[in-house]
């Protein structure tokens, strides 16, 4: 039992943790505290049931189609909706709230398109839905693809922010805005594509969890929370910061659930979330300063 | 007191009784709407006492008024009304002394995730006790009490709120609140006791939310977490105070009073496109009045006074 909680909340927390991911991205760099951000997680995971019922397309494949659409929508979305509040709010701050406020409002939006297309209904679909052994364990097969994914997509973004040079100016960004437009980088530009990005991190993370895990058209906010909360135990635009947080949250939620009771897994979250704020204002990983 | 406060408040106090004799030329809808329409100007007016002067967006409101519905169901049948109600008060304020206590001093954006949370913990946890503990999900609420007196107990609560907003500005709290609000370091420079002013206010707004909900209570004779703990609530609170404007103590009622009608209207009448048109109406009014309608009034008779 102890094996199996410990692995099942390894598998919860690459989840969580590639969400957070994109969700730090979103606020690391682009500024844009997206409260939205899982109302996203729950379409994806939507597109993912659609395509494999009506059309028989397997969610390996529907990911081909899902994460670009995702980093459309995202860099279009950033153009239309937040620009406008970006050149607003200039250098006075005013940025954290107004983003808060407009994306709660597309929260509704996007809630209230699934509810009306989707219902209200829990969802799921059947997918490589067989046990496999792992040291005595066993373990759903969609469960450990879902891992695995994470895993791989983490893996390569990690890689690409710190290899490439591309990723070495979206890392300046995150690290100091005001001084990287002196060395020749267009800030708003690479805001834009991390904001995309981090859409795309959101629409893979719903994939997933769709392979795994009955969802319905209001269980965003949840996954919000949860992302919100590990990105700022994580410290904001640092995704290690976002993993280990990540993969702390599933295992606790995991364990808490199969010792105590599963009805105080967010009560469990919200005690880890305020002790480490407490103990460390600026989250795990954190610089401190830009609180 | 000068003479024009004491006009203010002369006329203050007729409208306060042309407001209580209203129920008495209306039928049970139009009572209801009237009921429903004063709950939220309180929870406008008591969400931007504390929201509007510190700029921290709290999304906790439905907590402390779905702390006030609950303790009123645990409690109606053990002791008298009135009890019950100062117990709730008690209670939300002590919630709010732990959570300000806990909260406050985190930062703008780290506050908002904490509030947004709340209602969904304390649900959590009422739920979880209600299952393990006592074993049963709801209760029912059997109170004499009619629609009217609950409109005629927060029409004073109502008065109370403004009434306590108009002591707060005038006095040093209020003065050092609006420093805090306008830049924390200049306000710790000059001495003020930040942490102290904000959590005051936070407790103060917190339990007049809480009495909201629990003079509402009775409206429903049967109550669950999932109903009193509804986060739309605090949803159409931010969004009222805001086109309102949070800023002063007038302004969130100038939000209140039409967003509620038409929230009503279109809940009626488009029930499932419901939460599309809130978001819609949510960004713009982000994107056309950030600062609200009282700000777009007072600006324009600026105007009109610097052109005479």
């Amino acid at each position: 039992m102890l094996l199996t909680a410990l692995i099942s909340g390894l598998v919860l927390g690459g989840t969580y943790a590639l969400v957070a991911m994109g969700l730090t991205l979103q606020y690391g760099i682009s500024r844009i505290m997206n409260l939205a951000y899982g109302e996203f997680v729950i379409f994806a995971a939507f597109c993912a049931f659609v395509l494999f019922t009506a059309y028989g397309i397997s969610p390996l494949v529907g990911m081909l189609l899902v994460l670009p659409a995702a980093f459309v929508v995202g860099y279009v979305l950033y153009g239309v909706m937040m620009q406008p509040l970006v050149k607003r709010s200039g250098k006075t701050g005013a940025l954290d709230v107004d983003a808060i406020l407009a994306t709660f409002g597309l929260m509704f939006v996007v809630q209230g398109v699934m509810l009306v297309t989707f219902g209200a209904n829990y969802t799921s679909y059947s997918y490589m839905n067989f046990g496999v052994n792992i040291l005595g364990a066993s373990i759903a097969a969609n469960r450990l693809l879902a891992f695995v994914l994470a895993v791989v997509i983490g893996g390569a973004l990690y890689m690409v922010l710190a290899r490439t040079r591309w990723g070495t100016a979206i890392r300046a960004v995150a690290v100091a805005p005001e001084a990287a437009p002196l060395v020749g980088i267009n800030v708003n530009h690479m805001a834009r594509l991390a904001f995309a990005l981090g859409m795309v991190l959101a629409a893979a993370g719903g994939i997933m969890i769709s392979m795994y895990q009955t969802f319905n058209a209001s269980m965003g906010v949840v996954f919000a929370m949860k992302a919100l909360i590990i990105v700022i135990m994580g410290g904001q635009g640092n995704l290690l910061g976002a993993l280990v947080a990540g993969l702390m949250l599933g295992l606790v939620e995991t364990f808490v659930a199969t010792y105590i009771d599963p009805g105080l897994t967010l009560a469990a979250t919200y005690a880890i979330f305020l002790a480490v704020l407490l103990w460390r204002p600026s989250g795990l990983f954190g610089k401190g300063g830009r609180a | 007191m000068s003479a024009r406060t004491l006009t203010g408040l002369g006329l203050a106090a007729l409208a306060l009784v042309m407001l209580a004799w209203l129920p008495s030329q209306l039928d049970a809808y139009g009572v209801g709407l009237l009921l429903g329409m004063t709950g939220y100007v309180t929870l406008a007016t008591a969400w931007a006492l504390f929201s509007g002067p510190t700029r921290y967006i709290s999304l906790a409101t439905v907590a402390f008024f779905g702390i006030g519905a609950y303790t009123v169901a645990v409690l109606s049948e053990a002791m008298p009304y009135p009890m019950v109600l100062i117990t709730a008060a008690l209670v939300g304020g002590a919630v709010a002394l732990v959570v300000g206590l806990a909260t406050l001093r985190l930062a703008g954006v780290y506050f908002v995730i904490f509030s947004f949370g709340l209602a969904e913990l304390v649900r959590q946890l009422v739920t979880w006790y209600e299952v393990n503990v006592t074993g049963t999900l709801g209760r029912y609420i059997f109170l004499p009490i009619t629609a009217q007196q609950i409109y005629w107990q927060l029409l004073a609560l109502c008065a109370l709120t403004f009434l306590i907003g108009w002591l707060i500005a005038r006095s040093r709290l209020g003065l050092a609140l609006r420093v805090i609000g306008d830049d924390e370091a200049v306000a710790a420079h000059t001495g003020i006791n930040i942490a102290g002013a904000k959590l005051a206010l936070f407790v103060i707004s917190a339990t007049l939310i809480t009495l909201v909900g629990a003079i509402q209570a009775p409206r429903w004779t049967y109550v669950e977490p999932a109903m009193v703990f509804n986060p739309t609530t605090s949803f159409l609170t931010v969004i009222m105070a805001l086109l309102g404007g949070a800023h002063r103590l007038w302004g969130p009622i100038l939000g209140a009073i039409p967003l509620f009608l038409l929230f009503e209207w279109l809940s009626a009448n488009f029930p499932n496109h419901y939460a599309i048109i809130l978001g819609l109406l949510f960004i713009t009014i982000v994107f056309l009045v950030p600062k609200g309608v009282l700000a777009l009034v007072e600006s324009a008779f600026a105007r009109r006074r610097r052109l005479q």
